[in-house]
Formats: C-alpha cells, structure tokens, sequence
C-alpha cells in the first residue's frame, strides 16, 4: 500500500510535469510548479516506512519546511514578480508547446530507459524514483533552454531543483535533507535575485525576454549597423 | 439477469446524468440551476412537436438521427455492466465499442453537411478534425488494456475492464493514468467543456450544437437521448476500469457501478465548473497531452512489467 502511495505522488510529479511544459499562462505554471513543491516536499513522508516506527523530528520539521517553501513561499515570491512585471503568459517560446509536449515525452521515454541500467539504491524504495528524478531534471533543463521570459526560466530552475531533491530522497542518503536544506537556500536566493532581476529588466526594457540580454554592454551592436 | 436489470436501468437513467452534472454546475454558481428530471420533459415535450426538415435536405437528415441511437444503443449493449458478461460480448467487441460511437459521429455529421448550411458545415469539420484526434488516443488506452487483459493479449471488452479484480493490484499508477486519458477522451467525445460547451449559442464556440441547429421535434428528442446515453455508457466504462469488480452479491455490485456512475457525472460537472472552455487551437494540444499520459502509462506497465 505504501509502494503504491509513493508511486501515486511520483505518478503527479509527472502529470505536473507535463503540465508545466504545456501550459502558457505563468499564474497557471506559478500554481502546478506550488503544487509539484508540495508533493516533492512531502515525498520523504511517504517514503518513511511507518510500519516500524514513527518518522523522527527531524524528518518532520525538514519536509514541512521543504514543502512549505516550494509550495507557498516561491510561488508567492514569484506571483510578486510576475504582478510587478505585468506580464500575463509566455506568447512567443522558442519551441511550441505542442512541440514541447512531444520532447517531454522523449525525455520521460529516455529517463525511464535509461535508469533501467542504473543500480541506483532508489530502486529498493521504489523503482518509479529515478527515472521521476531523471525526467523532472530533464523537464526543468528544457524549461531553462526553451523559454524566453526570466519567470519561466526561474520556474524550470525549481523543476531541476525539485528532481535533483526527488533523487535525494529517493537514495535517501543520511543528513540528505540537511543538504536539501542548503540547495533550496540557493533557490530561494535565486528567485529573489531573479526577482529583481525581472524587475529592472522590465523596467528598462518593458519585457522581460531574456534572450536580448546580449545586447546589453559596452559594444553597441545597433551603430555597427 | 442481473446484467438486464443494468442494462435497463441504464437505458431509463440516462439522462438524469446530464440533470446530475448541471444540478452541480448550478451549485457552484450559485444559482438554483433547472431540475433533476429537465431532460427528460424537455424530450417529451420535443416528441409532441412536429418534425420539420429544411428543403434542401435529403434523407439523410431523416436517417441519421435514428443510426446513431441505434449505434449506441448496441454500444451500450455491448458494455460488460458491473463486471457481467454482455450476452452480445465476442473477442474483439472492444474495437466494435469504440466504432459504434463513430459510426454515430458520422451519422451526426453527415446529417450536419446534408442540410447545406455552411454553420452546420463548420460544426461538422470541427467534430471530425478532434475526434480524429481522439482515435490515436483511444488506440493507446485499448494496446493498455490489451496488455494488462486477464487472458494474455486479449481484446474481449469483459476482459479487458474486469482487470482490476484478476490480481493485477500492483498497477495501480498505470491504471490510474489510463483512467485520467479515458476522462480526457471522455469529455472530448461527449461535447463537454474544455472541448466544447454544451450550454452556449455563440456561433464560433459550438461544435455539436452547430450541428443539430437543424433538427426538431422528435428527431431533436433522439439526438439528445442518444448523447445522455453515450455519457452513460462511457462513464460506465470509466468505471468498471477503475473500479475493483469483485461481485459480491448482485444487488451491491449494481449498487457501486450505479454510484460510480454518478460520482464521474459529478466529477465532470466540478471540471466544467472550475475550467473556462479551451481555444480551438489548444484542444489539440490538450489531446495530445491525454496522449503523453496514456503513453507513459504503456511505458510503465512494459518497462516494470506489473
């Protein structure tokens, strides 16, 4: 019962996946990204086998703090940013989303292949853990890579965090969700950064489509011409 | 026996699902919303009237309503009700299931292109272009079906849906996915709304009711029962694929298959509530997302093999 528990949250984790790939209103991506935050902070819950004995403070306390900043703190920050940057969706990505669709599927295909081969000990827990790691990695990178405003990509950050988070668990290395603790510091200090970053690249720009960033600098491409 | 009873049940119930689903879209609103019973007085009340047929048309228009009750009414005949056999039931029926709704979509659709109105024309080129679509989709869920099926690769309907029960309790993830693409081909098939919205008359939004605009009286009357039906059939399909079909005694089981019912009506009356209608250059998009679903599930059950 517990297997099949653990393997309905990683079965979502997926679903928000490909949500998130498809879907071009950032308030929508903003809310599926809070609710792939919670379902990867309460992961290590699931995983604790309870028939033994009753999960420690310690796990308690990590996965509550995990599931309540990925799940309510940075979307919080990041709706702010996207109100202060008035931007409602994501009108011109790089690759369609239907295309995007598809690559998603290529990518959980591979993920899943491939971690048939690896003798991760996440397939004691459950053997449905890498390959949700690998994929959601995956997805994330692809968010980074195919997206031109700077929320999307902060949001594809989160994914990557949130498989590389996924993985941990998974291993369930010892202190791993001290680690967790200091890679998600890092997100949040990128989400602020990012936070002001969209703010004045709005600001001096009216968008926030990151990919012009190179015209920025000293050399001004626009008298060459 | 007990599988009459299911049959007639749901061949008199039908249309309460459609009350069901509008009492909940009215709740959400707020607002007292029409009764439980309405479809049933607005078909009698469409049976009194008089048939009326356009000029231009042929009889086609005057066929096609009756072939698509007829086809799915002997869909739902072939419906394996609350885990018993269908008596009509062979190995393969799945695949006749699945046509006979298409056979009712392209009655529907020609009879839409008979009356020559160019509005009716558009409805019809959008149903044809989604459930092209949807064909691709419903062919993943039955290879899923076929693979997980109680007897090897088998394409027999009671088989294939009466897996829960055969000790297959581990695939339980992969059953759950194949149900989520079932419900998105579900509201896909029967016209409800992030595809299509069955209340509104804004000529660019419609796609069914584009194509009954001609229709009247008792042929109005068929069209609207034979779509009440077809939601309850694929509803019971939705249901007996998730749900455990042990049969205890008859009279409990009917019970749980007819609540199952009326839980997915209530499940898609909550979708319809809580979504705005997609565009028509998204539902694509959304299909091919129930795709993806339907896919990793195949992929799940061949790479663990459950």
């Amino acid at each position: 019962m517990i297997t099949n528990s653990i393997e309905i949250i990683l079965a979502i984790i997926l679903l928000t996946d490909i949500v998130l790939v498809a879907s071009s209103r950032l308030f929508h991506c903003i809310k599926i990204t809070a609710i792939q935050g919670i379902a990867v902070g309460l992961l290590p819950l699931f995983i604790w086998d309870w028939s033994n004995s009753t999960p420690t403070l310690q796990l308690w306390i990590t996965s509550i703090v995990n599931a309540g900043i990925k799940g309510v703190l940075l979307p919080i920050l990041l709706s702010k940013a996207m109100r202060h940057s008035s931007i409602k969706r994501e009108l011109e990505p790089l690759v369609s989303y239907s295309a995007s669709v598809f690559i998603i599927l290529i990518i959980i295909t591979a993920s899943f292949y491939f971690s048939q081969f690896m003798n991760a000990p996440a397939t004691d827990i459950c053997r449905f853990t890498t390959p949700t790691a690998l994929s959601t990695i995956g997805a994330g990178l692809f968010m980074i890579i195919a997206r031109k405003k700077a929320i999307t990509q902060a949001l594809g950050f989160l994914m990557f965090e949130n498989g590389i988070s996924i993985f941990g668990n998974g291993i369930g290395i010892e202190y791993g969700f001290i680690i967790e603790l200091g890679i998600l510091l890092d997100v949040l200090v990128l989400v602020f950064i990012m936070g002001i970053t969209v703010f004045n690249i709005n600001r001096e720009f009216s968008h926030i489509d990151s990919d012009r960033l190179n015209q920025l600098g000293d050399y001004d491409h626009s008298k060459q011409k | 026996m007990n599988w009459f009873i299911c049959f007639l049940i749901s061949l008199i119930a039908a249309p309460l699902l459609v009350g069901v689903i509008n009492k909940i879209k009215a709740l959400f609103a707020g607002r007292h919303g029409p009764r439980l019973l309405q479809l049933y007085y607005d078909i009698f009340k469409l049976l009194k009237k008089d048939r009326i047929l356009s000029s231009t048309s042929t009889c086609i228009m005057e066929l096609c309503p009756i072939i698509n009750l007829g086809a799915v009414i002997v869909a739902t005949a072939l419906m394996p009700m609350a885990g018993y056999e269908s008596p009509l039931g062979f190995n393969g029926d799945i695949i006749l299931f699945f046509y006979l709704f298409a056979l009712g979509r392209i009655a529907t659709i020609f009879a839409a292109l008979d009356t020559g109105s160019a509005f009716e024309g558009m409805g019809a080129s959008r149903e044809a272009q989604f459930s092209a679509i949807v064909e691709i989709i419903v062919f993943t869920i039955i290879t899923f079906l076929a693979l997980i099926s109680a007897g090897g690769f088998s394409l027999d309907l009671l088989q294939q849906i009466s897996i829960s029960s055969t000790g297959v309790g581990l695939a339980i993830t992969p059953l759950l996915l194949i149900a989520l693409a079932f419900l998105i081909v579900l509201l896909c098939e029967n016209c409800r709304v992030p595809f299509d919205d069955p209340e509104t008359h804004l000529e660019l939004t419609m796609i069914h009711e584009a194509m009954i605009l001609d229709n009247a009286g008792p042929d109005l009357a068929i069209i609207h029962y034979a779509a009440a039906l077809k939601l309850w059939a694929m509803s019971g399909f939705l249901v007996v694929l998730v749900l455990p079909s042990v049969i205890v005694n008859g009279f409990v089981t009917i019970c749980c298959y007819l609540v199952g019912i009326i839980l997915v009506g209530i499940i898609v009356g909550v979708i319809e509530s809580i979504l705005a209608r997609a565009r028509f250059l998204k539902v694509p998009q959304l299909l091919l997302s129930a795709f993806t679903i339907a896919l990793i599930a195949i992929l799940l059950l061949s790479i663990f093999k459950y």
